[in-house]
């Protein structure tokens, strides 16, 4: 009898305890739950208002933005067909795909590149001071890199590019770069370059630093050249690294860094610089038509998600590395 | 020792130019903005000041300070970046910790939910909607709490917190120290490295945070630096009254700073915190970025 009380006070003690532990455990995680549930769950659910005809007053005069969601009237594709015909639908379109597929063209292959050439400079004092360097503009704003742009392409004397072509004799006067519409790509995606190769190829060197000496040794007994290491044991060891960051790149395609755009982006360069980020922002936040602007972004949502399943699955098929 | 044949010493030679290059086109942009920062306003219009300054003066540096905008514009963002830090940091790792124990009921299903949001997302629109009702639009604090909890630092927390020794903390748990005990007095001191990593991004996100205050603030009191920077940019009357300030601040018979020459300063002022600490953080940024890569 007494015994048999022990045990089971001693069990009950047990699950009050556990109790106890699991109510704390899970007074840590509930706030990230509910975190995320108004920060990203109910903007996820309030796509809705793409449908609908949602206004300002219908947000201000509901108690609460469920009711809002409730009160506003439902106008089917009324947006979607808006946009598609709006002249603005190809202008934005052009631009968001022109820059990014240029971007990836460009951008995406030089972090490699440079990973592949840097492994190949011996002095290692040498390779860490460029490395350290490099990475350094990735932890500037937009805003300032945006800053130094101008300033390096400004068309006065302190233009520092216009006054160098001059003094070549390639040009006769100052290239407007920031005011004529046909430089703006050009100048988006090598400025991305300059921003992010260095930073961006930190996944690639460490993923060569990773391969064994041995491998090398070994084939340089075979007779290997630098060359042939380079492309039998190196690029190999990469690339699955680089297919899982291809993959990445393909479903951004559509994000278009709207810092760096809307920075060096001005009133006559827009015929090459607004894009679809820049315009949901100017027509949601300026002209406060929060459905129209909410269809916009959904309809650019829906093809980076579809981009992203094309790309996981060439990429599978191809290289058979994948996200998912 | 290796033999070194002539297509080795030419692609060496070319490699170490190309390098060099590298690193020049990196630093250059930076250099020719500190040096006309230091330069007299009106040597600066006359152009060509690309490897020491004219002019040397610190007058662009004293209206920077002087002016009440710019001041303003700097408190926000030291503000917001210490408290957005700190919050998000005790936030984000508390999470983790419950969700690092294999214990917690339901774990599997949290999850999930919380790695969906990695991925899906409302949309600028229905996100601006959401912070507008909840009183967030204009006001401070949409520089923090919005941002307090991020999915991503979580998990690199919690690939962290994998590696302590349970051993530790069971003999703990048996002296009868709670998981908030366990949290603080043991988590956090082992977690050191990685809690210095996540804030060093954390507050970098900050201090370069221009998107937010763009779209999410519209009073001049909330400006942040880079937006006051992006202002004076795109803005030529900004910059005028800008210059207009700086009439005031100089002592007369001296001439005026100009719109350019301050913008220039105030862009020095604001990359020196993160220029001045780089070199010496450089090795906790990039373990940050091994840890979130380990983890894929």
């Amino acid at each position: 009898m007494l015994p048999n009380l022990m045990h089971r006070e001693r069990k009950y003690a047990r699950r009050l305890q556990t109790f106890k532990n699991q109510l704390e455990l899970q007074s840590m995680v509930w706030p990230g739950i509910i975190f995320l549930f108004i920060f990203c769950y109910i903007p996820m659910y309030g796509i809705i208002i793409s449908f609908q005809d949602f206004s300002l007053f219908s947000l201000n005069s509901s108690s609460n933005i469920f009711s809002a969601y409730m009160n506003s009237p439902w106008v089917g594709f009324k947006h979607f067909k808006e946009f598609f015909t709006d002249p603005y639908f190809l202008i934005t379109l052009r631009n968001t795909l022109g820059i990014n597929v240029l971007g990836l063209i460009i951008g995406f292959p030089f972090p490699v590149i440079f990973a592949l050439l840097l492994n190949e400079i011996r002095n290692l004092k040498f390779k860490k001071f460029v490395q350290t360097v490099t990475y350094l503009p990735h932890f500037v704003s937009w805003v300032i890199f945006g800053g130094l742009i101008y300033t390096m392409m400004a068309t006065d004397q302190n233009g520092v590019i216009n006054v160098f072509l001059k003094s070549m004799g390639l040009i006769e006067k100052p290239v407007e770069f920031l005011a004529n519409p046909d430089y703006f790509w050009a100048i988006v995606v090598i400025s991305s370059v300059v921003k992010g190769f260095g930073f961006n190829s930190i996944l690639y060197i460490a993923a060569i630093a990773g391969v064994d000496q041995e491998v090398y040794d070994a084939a340089e007994i075979d007779g290997c050249g630098r060359f042939a290491k380079m492309w039998y044991i190196t690029i190999p060891a990469i690339m699955g690294t680089v297919s899982v960051m291809f993959i990445f790149s393909i479903s951004g395609i559509l994000n278009t860094g709207f810092d760096q755009i809307i920075v060096l982006q001005n009133s006559l360069n827009l015929d090459r610089s607004e894009t679809i980020d820049t315009y949901v922002y100017k027509v949601g936040i300026g002209q406060m038509r929060y459905s129209y602007s909410a269809a916009v972004g959904l309809a650019k949502s829906v093809v980076a998600t579809l981009l992203l399943f094309g790309a996981n699955y060439t990429t599978k098929k191809l290289t058979e590395k994948s996200l998912f | 020792m290796k033999k070194v044949n002539s297509t080795d010493l030419v692609f060496n030679i070319l490699n170490t130019i190309f390098m060099l290059f590298l690193v020049f086109i990196t630093v250059f942009p930076f250099w020719v903005c500190l040096v006309g920062s230091f330069s007299d306003s009106y040597e600066y219009t006359r152009g060509g000041i690309f490897f020491i300054p004219r002019g040397f003066n610190l007058y662009n540096y004293k209206v920077v300070f002087m002016d009440k905008t710019v001041y303003n514009a700097f408190l926000v963002t030291i503000l917001r970046t210490i408290i957005g830090t700190v919050s998000s940091l005790l936030f984000t790792s508390l999470v983790a910790y419950g969700m690092s124990r294999k214990n917690l009921k339901g774990r599997n299903l949290y999850m999930s939910y919380m790695l969906v949001t990695m991925f899906f997302g409302g949309g600028l629109i229905p996100y601006y909607v959401v912070l507008r009702k909840l009183g967030l639009i204009d006001n401070f604090l949409v520089y923090i709490i919005p941002l307090l909890f991020s999915v991503w630092n979580m998990l690199v927390f919690i690939a962290y917190f994998r590696e302590i020794p349970e051993v530790i903390l069971e003999s703990a748990r048996i002296d009868g120290v709670n998981e908030y005990g366990i949290f603080f007095m043991f988590i956090v001191p082992l977690s050191k490295p990685v809690f210095a990593a996540v804030a060093l991004f954390t507050a970098v996100s900050h201090w370069n945070s221009f998107y937010d205050s763009l779209v999410f603030t519209s009073s001049n009191k909330l400006q942040t630096i880079q937006l006051f920077l992006y202002r004076i940019m795109s803005n030529s009357s900004e910059a005028a009254g800008m210059a207009r300030a700086a009439a005031m601040a100089v002592p007369p018979g001296i001439r005026k700073p100009s719109s350019e020459t301050i913008k220039l300063a105030t862009m020095i002022v604001t990359i020196a915190p993160i220029l001045v600490s780089y070199p010496f953080l450089q090795k906790y940024f990039i373990k940050g970025v091994m840890i979130g890569a380990v983890k894929d």
